[in-house]
């Protein structure tokens, strides 16, 4: 079947299998590989991206679903050189370690923050429910979403974990005996 | 995994779906939101032939009043129903159910007629719809008919609709005046399946404080194979007026049902479950908490 959509701005038209998931086609027939896959149950939410503005979890829709869409993935988030605030705040607040959920989780922020852009911390960690993180324990997340949120209603950021955090001095362990 | 190969159609109307179906012969399958039906696909336990995208047929979504009823589209997704205005107003159960199932990703595509159709007797919304007494509407090559909630949950996975009829709406009898809701849902992390749940309707007497239950209705989530509509417990109900006598009245919800035994918890335990949720969620509704 001949498929259309705007894959961050760009117009592609294609002929896919109907059973084309809408990840592959963006990873394997697109090349866009920003949007990873994490597992077979429709549960991990790491290829979390945008359809039409609305978050969806990618590996549980077909591309010929998604005909004549518009979507937006991580890789077309940031404008130009610069970063999306959601973006900015998981690198100061460290809201990532081995990334790989990074990508679903910042889509699915982005989300939130565009239906609900004052949220309190109760309702960040349930917008995210759907995208698990098995690095983080999720504090640091939860804590980016609310600084890209205070950032977006031109509140500015929350202070950051690494620049505000005071230096630490270590002990060497056993130095004292 | 990737799905096996099938033939995909996306009619624009519902009497192009009907057609499509038939025409398509028995290994068909309907794809609503494709949030059960994918996962199966992808996981290659079911081998349809041919699938009939439902997604862009309009007349399927949305939500209007007629009469005492609110008619539902079965293509009316999750996000759309817990956020309707009038599904708010006259059948506040169903939005505040609807709000627990899965995450918002899954709620922007998943279907209230999806979620029936599938009929999961984990799924929130079929107690639901029970507690609602709500009437789901197929339409088929025979024509429209019109099936109670009651009758439609047949066994598990199983539902009332021939392979060749298509849900096309859901009528949920509006609930106005002294009604009371609360939908209990036990899991033990966000975004899972309930354990168990207790979908509860409940009419008091008057709207004076200290009222007693006129009428309640009772739906219970993971039961049994099927969704189950907890009569027996209803009666008992009648009359209540503290949280003792529905606690009393609650004791009783589980017998008869036989539900399953798995990671999320021992079918007695599950019983416990309910009958405990059963005295959170009447007490709630029936505003007697304090
Ligand atoms: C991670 C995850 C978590 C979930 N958690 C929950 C939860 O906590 N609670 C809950 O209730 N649900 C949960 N769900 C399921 C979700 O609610 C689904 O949306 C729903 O079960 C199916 O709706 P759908 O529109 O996606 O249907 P589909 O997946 O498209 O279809 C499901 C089945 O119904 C049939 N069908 C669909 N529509 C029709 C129709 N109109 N007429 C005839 N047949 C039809 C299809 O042929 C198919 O067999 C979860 C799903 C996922 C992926
Ligand atoms: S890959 Fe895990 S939810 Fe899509
Ligand atoms: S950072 Fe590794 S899974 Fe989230």
């Amino acid at each position: 079947m001949r498929v259309r959509m705007k894959v961050d701005g760009v117009v592609y038209e294609d002929e896919v299998e109907p059973r084309t998931l809408l990840t592959h086609h963006l990873r394997d027939g697109l090349g866009r590989v920003g949007t990873p896959i994490g597992c077979d149950t429709s549960n991990c939410g790491s290829c979390t991206l945008l359809v039409d503005g609305e978050s969806v979890k990618s590996c549980s829709v077909l591309a010929v679903q998604a005909d004549g869409t518009e979507i937006t993935t991580i890789q077309g988030l940031a404008e130009g050189s610069t970063w999306h605030p959601v973006q900015k705040a998981f690198q100061e607040h460290h809201g990532l370690q081995c990334g790989y959920c990074t990508p679903g989780m910042i889509l699915a922020a982005v989300d939130l923050l565009s239906h609900n852009p004052d949220p309190t911390e109760d309702e960040v960690r349930h917008g995210l429910e759907g995208n698990l993180c098995r690095c983080t324990g999720y504090q640091n997340i939860v804590k980016s979403v609310l600084s890209a949120a205070s950032e977006m209603r031109g509140d500015g950021p929350l202070p950051g974990s690494f620049q505000d955090a005071p230096a630490e001095s270590h002990e060497t362990a056993g130095a004292s005996s | 995994m990737i799905p096996a190969a099938f033939d995909y159609v996306a009619p624009t109307s519902l009497a192009e779906a009907v057609s499509a179906l038939s025409e398509a012969g028995e290994d068909a399958k309907i794809l609503a939101g494709g949030q059960s039906l994918i996962p199966v696909l992808r996981l290659r336990l079911a081998f349809p032939s041919t699938l009939v995208d439902l997604g862009r047929v309009d007349e399927l979504r949305g939500v209007r009043e007629d009469g005492d009823s609110l008619v539902i589209g079965a293509m009316t997704r999750h996000s759309e129903v817990m956020d309707d205005p009038l599904v708010r107003q006259y059948a506040g159960l169903l939005a505040e159910a609807t709000a627990t199932v899965a995450d918002p990703a899954v709620r922007h595509r998943g279907t209230f007629g999806g979620a029936l159709a599938h009929a999961d007797p984990a799924g929130d919304l079929a107690a639901v719809a029970l507690a609602l007494d709500a009437e789901l509407v197929a339409e088929g090559p025979g024509g429209r008919r019109t099936i109670a909630a009651r009758d439609f949950f047949v066994n598990y996975l199983e539902t009332a609709l021939s392979p060749d009829e298509i849900l096309a709406a859901v009528r949920v009898p509006k609930l106005e005046g002294f009604w009371g809701v609360r939908y209990e849902k036990f899991h033990r992390v966000a975004q899972a399946w309930a354990i168990v749940g207790v979908a509860a309707a409940v009419r008091m007497d008057g709207d004076t404080p200290g009222g007693s239950i006129a009428e309640a209705r009772i739906g219970l989530t993971n039961m049994g194979a099927t969704p189950v509509r907890a009569s027996s417990v209803e009666g008992a109900l009648v009359g209540a007026a503290d949280r003792a006598a529905v606690q009393e009245a609650s004791s009783s919800v589980a017998e008869g049902t036989s539900p399953p035994s798995d990671l999320g918890g021992q079918a007695d335990y599950r019983q416990h479950l309910a009958r405990v949720l059963t005295a959170r969620a009447v007490t709630a509704a029936a505003g007697l908490g304090g």
